[in-house]
């Protein structure tokens, strides 16, 4: 694709199969640190609407491959097209229209420390809509910090008054500011209880259904991965080296897949799974309807 | 150019609110000047038709839902997603029963702030004076259990603020000292007293400009590090790291430094005035015709002693109000990158006015006592 569209509208009225069926698509992709290879021709596409996973063991370049992606980083070679830009082209102009369409959670939150929950929310809509009122920038602030699962109470608190799980909930209210089509998750659900885990699990995929996102998330966190997500792609050997269902993944003959999935923890999750699938079908027979998260 | 949100208030039937027809998308990027029109609707409504409606993200969903709350209308042509959008936020919204709470008028805010300011600096004197108690009991048990005191960072940190700052307080004396005697010289001329510039130079130096400028010179360069680098260390939690473990970060981190700092200040002080001289000397000997050396030797008849000692005994004071300004601004900062910042200021500004305020009273005192 020669030519990069910005207008929102412009883009949904074009008919291009390409930009409307991945949004993401990295190809070739090679970050070097010093003489320390990270990727080596890394190949993914993100599917329009799914919940990807990325798992890899540490130090594979996971947070990497998200820095790469949203701009952080710049590859020593390859590729990377979002939303129908190319990221790794495009330096200036593009890009901050393509900034206003996704949203990212780091995995600390990143938080700026001197504004309160609210005016952080706040941040990306002053800087990309100016013209929208003082009035309603705080009614925005404030409907997204509720809908992130956070008391009303929370929205005039400091990042420092917030526990780790708040942090994040707060991080992702900030994430879905401008209403992005794309949502990047480092680690949600690290250093998080099981019940909020789960809790947080379950607001993902409600907002990502309710909100037509594309999610793409990085997670150790088995339960997130069966819980759900759709696909998931596997980081080893400098590559993605296979993207599927988990059925899929677990077919595979893959030494690192295999003791992943199949690891102490990895049965505990499937168990667990099944389980919960079980129990799910007697009780209804309405697929994937999920439990409310607010009610946990 | 982006579309914007248009709508169109359709004339009441009888008995009926008016009913309010959105077109075009609704969004976060079409909404922001259609909202300040919206919001001067004065008609009550009674219906929000979203027929029209092309693209519907939460900022629209919230729009409608704010309408149909305020005016008590219903919602009627939605789409399933928009449907599912404006179910989300009403419950979202319908979850939250908090007030905000609402600022105080400005006469009342005005003098609140003002006592508080000034409850917050009795308070923080108390704070201070508690604070350099602590530092007396660490070394009280330092003194007693000699073998925890930290050899290695006392001495790394007597390198980094005595060492290190050797370049630039000897050329700023140096400098000093030229322009004492330069302008020194300038004055007494008109008295035929030129022979004095080397009265003024040395008695200065060593007695108080020495000194004083190390001391402001150390707040600048160490204060403000010993405050910065506390406060980093606060926020990412080393500290209380350190508390846990058993390692007291009294004894860790502020003992050294304002140890440091004590033993270092005398010596650049008296380097200082040292320099001062120096440079005195050397424009005397270009520009008033008195021999560098003999500038020297004139400086051991006419200052005496006693002004060698009171410039000595000032400075480990001068350096603990340094360390000790750094090292509490720094352990008491909390919450957020920008306190590390305020409170690097303020260690700064506090040491050099305590210094100011504490030489003025060793002068009178000084003087009274005979050294004159």
């Amino acid at each position: 694709m020669d030519q990069t569209v910005t207008a929102p509208e412009a883009l949904a009225d074009l008919p291009d199969p390409f930009e409307g069926k991945y949004p993401i698509r990295v190809r070739g992709v090679r970050n070097v640190f010093g003489t320390h290879v990270i990727h080596d021709g890394l190949d993914l596409d993100v599917r329009r609407g799914e919940i990807l996973g990325v798992v890899g063991g540490s130090g594979t370049g996971k947070s990497v491959l998200m820095r790469t992606i949203i701009g952080l980083q710049i590859p020593d070679a390859g590729e990377v097209d979002v939303l129908g830009s190319s990221i790794t082209d495009a330096r200036d102009d593009d890009d901050i229209d393509i900034r206003s369409r996704w949203g990212v959670l780091f995995q600390g939150g990143a938080l700026f420390s001197t504004l309160t929950v609210a005016e952080n929310v706040e941040v990306p809509l002053r800087e990309f809509y100016p013209e929208i009122s003082d009035e309603l920038r705080h009614e925005i602030a404030r409907y997204k910090v509720l809908l992130s699962g956070l008391p009303a109470e929370a929205t005039s608190k400091y990042p420092a008054e917030l526990s780790g799980g708040m942090k994040k909930r707060a991080g992702l209210a900030r994430a879905l500011a401008l209403d992005p089509e794309l949502l990047f998750l480092d680690e949600p659900t690290a250093g998080l209880d099981p019940i909020g885990a789960a809790a947080f699990d379950q607001l993902i995929l409600k907002l990502q259904q309710t909100l037509d996102l594309t999610v793409f998330l990085i997670t150790h966190d088995l339960d997130t991965l069966y819980e759900i997500c759709d696909r998931v792609a596997v980081i080893a050997d400098r590559k993605v080296i296979a993207v599927g269902t988990i059925p899929e993944l677990l077919a595979l003959d893959h030494p690192w897949i295999q003791e992943y999935f199949n690891g102490p923890r990895g049965r505990a999750a499937q168990d667990a799974q099944a389980r919960h699938d079980a129990v799910r079908a007697t009780l209804s027979d309405d697929g994937r309807s999920s439990p409310d998260p607010d009610g946990a | 150019m982006r579309e914007l949100t248009d709508f169109q208030i359709e004339a009441p039937a009888q008995g009926e609110g008016a009913t309010l027809a959105f077109r075009g998308p609704m969004t976060v990027s079409s909404l922001g000047l259609t909202d300040q029109r919206l919001r001067s609707i004065s008609d009550s409504i009674s219906e929000i038709d979203l027929t029209g409606v092309t693209r519907m993200d939460t900022v629209g969903a919230w729009t409608v839902w704010r309408l149909s709350r305020d005016n008590d209308a219903k919602i009627t042509g939605c789409s399933e997603e928009a449907q599912k959008l404006v179910d989300a936020i009403r419950k979202a919204d319908s979850n939250d029963h908090s007030v905000t709470a609402h600022r105080l008028p400005l006469l009342e805010r005005v003098p609140a702030h003002v006592g508080m300011v000034m409850a917050g600096l009795g308070h923080g004197a108390l704070q201070v004076l508690g604070f350099l108690g602590q530092v007396i009991l660490s070394v009280g048990t330092l003194v007693r259990h000699p073998s925890r005191f930290r050899m290695k960072a006392l001495v790394h940190q007597m390198e980094l603020v005595g060492v290190n700052a050797l370049a630039i307080i000897g050329l700023m004396s140096f400098l000093v000292g030229i322009v004492i005697a330069q302008q020194g010289a300038v004055q007494l001329r008109q008295f035929g007293a030129e022979i004095y510039t080397v009265n003024l130079v040395g008695r200065l130096t060593l007695r108080e400009l020495g000194v004083l400028m190390t001391a402001i010179m150390v707040a600048g360069r160490s204060g403000s590090a010993f405050a910065a680098q506390l406060g980093t260390m606060k926020l990412t939690e080393e500290v209380d790291a350190m508390r846990t473990i058993g390692v007291s970060p009294m004894e860790a981190l502020v003992v050294p430094r304002i140890l440091a700092t004590m033993i270092m200040m005398p010596l650049l002080g008296f380097y200082s005035a040292f320099l001062g001289i120096i440079g005195g000397a050397f424009l005397s000997s270009v520009s008033l015709g008195i021999p560098f050396f003999t500038f020297l030797a004139r400086i051991q008849e006419v200052v005496p002693l006693h002004d060698v000692w009171v410039g000595l005994t000032k400075a480990p004071v001068f350096g603990l109000i340094v360390a000790v300004a750094g090292c509490y601004q720094g352990i008491n900062v909390r919450n957020n990158a920008e306190e590390v910042g305020t409170r690097t200021t303020a260690a700064v500004v506090m040491a050099i006015f305590m210094v100011i305020v504490l030489d003025a009273f060793f002068a009178v005192f000084f003087t009274n006592i005979g050294w004159g």
